[in-house]
């Protein structure tokens, strides 16, 4: 077991439930959160896994007709409690999507420093010393320093992925979400992404989403199945890996189904 | 056996269905001339009856009295432009912001409400527009004015403006959306600043296009701005405007005047074609419209 794992959890998972409409899509799911590590949620095509870390920031109730309930408890306070804001909860919870998505007419710099600017941060001098940071932290900065004000959309794919990292570390949040950040993406910048998340669980605890089974085994320190808006398993990526507790767990990585 | 049969026909087929192909697409693009022929055609026809009424006091000077030879219609090219830039203060914000709630927050029943007017108003005709400002403002203020002339130019602009943005915000995919949400903006924020912002050329372009539409108007003006033979850049006061001159040019029953309206035509034609044209350029520009 590896020290990262043993400390606090930076977020405790209580009974939380989500829905869309009538369709209930993650069903009372409990679990902890280790800080400075990563954590992925494995699963076949709509189980639930997307929208289970859509309720960690609070993103999944801006869908219509969405719902959530159950305890999101970041460093000891719900999220969920009564008179939470979640804007103030996406600053400390970031968030990275599926498809790069960096925003439209704007360049590079300007997307890396949005949620500062944005967010009321004026003095130029801040802004140019936080995106070179988040650049850098996003392993970026080598392949722009010379066109950052180029045009965001203007990047490959997997920098346009890389950016949006940076965009989400800019705002210093405690916590990464990835949705299947390199679903989109080539072997190589997927790779590089890889890299990146083992290099940046050093500041942040991640959480992400993947469909990619080899992935989770590579880059995770504890993994969870989800199955049918279930919890299956969670632990330790190499014990549910090798010695799954639960048989539909091992008939999913030895893929016999999904 | 079957199978050749099949084959023979099919050949066979062939042979014929190429030729309908021929014939409809022959059928098409004479469709598509005979529909570019009354716009030509009209083009044409101002240009040849415009130019010779063209010249420096056209721009420069304002309308002589009846039986005085020259003048021109500039007091009317500066009351055009103070009226489409009264109706754009107006319709154009106003216009904007109604598009922002039917794509943003259009999901609601008050918001399918205002959708249905807004096509509704669209549809009115430009003369009840105009007569509709009168009734509720010229007659309260006790005169026609230019203030009167732009509101009722800006009431047609807004629809116009309000579905293109609308159209155009909804080309803005949702992530974009979320992308912001998720950095903790608040939504307006995100709509203002990253949506609008993303799109801001071809909202731009709906824009031009609502101009252009309006800066040809002659029906609403006529009893809202009315019209002035003199210089006026008061907002409170009557002012001419090139449609409104143009029509009351076109059915006097002086041969001169004649002139100075085909001229006034050409100028208005023109003055649209630029705009429409510009409004292309800006798209062209646009990061929603690539992609």
């Amino acid at each position: 077991m590896e020290a990262s794992t043993q400390q606090d959890p930076i977020l405790r998972i209580r009974s939380l439930n989500a829905w869309f409409g009538e369709s209930h899509a993650v069903k009372d799911v409990s679990l902890d959160i280790s800080p400075n590590a990563v954590t992925a949620i494995i699963g076949p095509s709509g189980c639930g896994k997307s929208t289970f870390i859509r309720c960690l920031n609070r993103l999944h109730e801006e869908v219509p007709s969405a719902g959530a309930a159950g305890e999101v408890l970041l460093s000891g306070m719900n999220i969920y409690g009564e008179g939470v804001d979640p804007v103030g909860i996406r600053r400390k919870i970031g968030m990275v999507f599926q498809k790069p998505n960096p925003f439209p007419a704007l360049s590079i710099f300007d997307n890396v420093v949005s949620g500062l600017r944005l967010g009321g941060v004026r003095r130029r001098s801040i802004l140019v010393e936080v995106a070179e940071r988040s650049l850098r932290q996003a392993a970026l900065w080598d392949e722009v320093k010379d066109k950052l004000h180029a045009p965001g959309t203007g990047l490959s794919g997997g920098q346009q992925q890389r950016l949006c990292i940076a965009r989400a570390l800019a705002v210093d949040p405690p916590v990464l979400l990835m949705d299947e950040p390199t679903s989109a993406l080539d072997p190589i910048a997927t790779a590089k992404i890889e890299e990146l998340v083992l290099e940046l669980k050093k500041q942040v605890t991640i959480v992400i989403v993947t469909h990619n089974m080899q992935q989770a085994a590579r880059i995770s320190d504890r993994t969870a199945f989800f199955l049918m808006g279930e919890l299956v398993e969670y632990g330790e990526t190499s014990t549910v890996f090798t010695v799954p507790k639960e048989e539909r767990t091992e008939r999913y990585i030895t893929g016999k189904f999904g | 056996m079957k199978s050749a049969q099949i084959h023979a026909y099919l050949s066979e087929n062939y042979t014929r269905r190429r030729w309908v192909d021929r014939g409809m697409r022959l059928v098409l693009f004479l469709c598509a001339v005979a529909a570019l022929v009354p716009l030509f055609s009209v083009l044409g026809y101002v240009l040849f009856r415009g130019v010779p009424g063209l010249n420096l006091d056209f721009f420069t000077q304002i309308p002589r009295p009846v039986g005085e030879a020259g003048g021109g219609m500039a007091n009317s090219l500066v009351g055009t432009c103070i009226l489409v830039a009264t109706a754009s203060l107006l319709g154009i914000p106003w216009g904007i912001a109604a598009g922002v709630y039917l794509s943003e927050y259009g999901r609601t029943k008050t918001a399918h409400v205002v959708r249905f007017a807004t096509d509704i108003l669209a549809s009115v005709p430009s003369i009840v527009i105009g007569l509709f400002i009168y009734a509720l403002f010229v007659v309260p203020m006790g005169g026609f004015s230019a203030l009167a002339g732009g509101m009722a130019l800006g009431v047609l602009m807004i629809p116009t403006v309000a579905r293109s943005t609308e159209e155009m915000l909804r080309l803005v995919p949702t992530h974009i959306r979320e992308a912001g949400l998720a950095l903790g903006l608040p939504r307006w924020k995100v709509i203002l600043r990253v949506v609008l912002r993303g799109c801001v050329s071809a909202i731009t372009t709906g824009v031009m296009l609502a101009i252009a539409r309006v800066a040809g108007e002659t029906a609403p003006l006529l009893f809202t701005a009315l019209n002035n033979r003199f210089w006026s850049d008061s907002l409170t006061q009557p002012i001419a405007s090139l449609p409104v001159q143009i029509y009351s040019y076109a059915i006097a029953p002086f041969e001169e005047w004649h002139t100075q309206a085909w001229a006034g035509a050409l100028v208005l034609v023109l003055l649209v074609f630029v705009i429409n044209i510009g409004s292309r350029v800006f798209f062209r520009g646009d990061a929603i419209g690539r992609e």
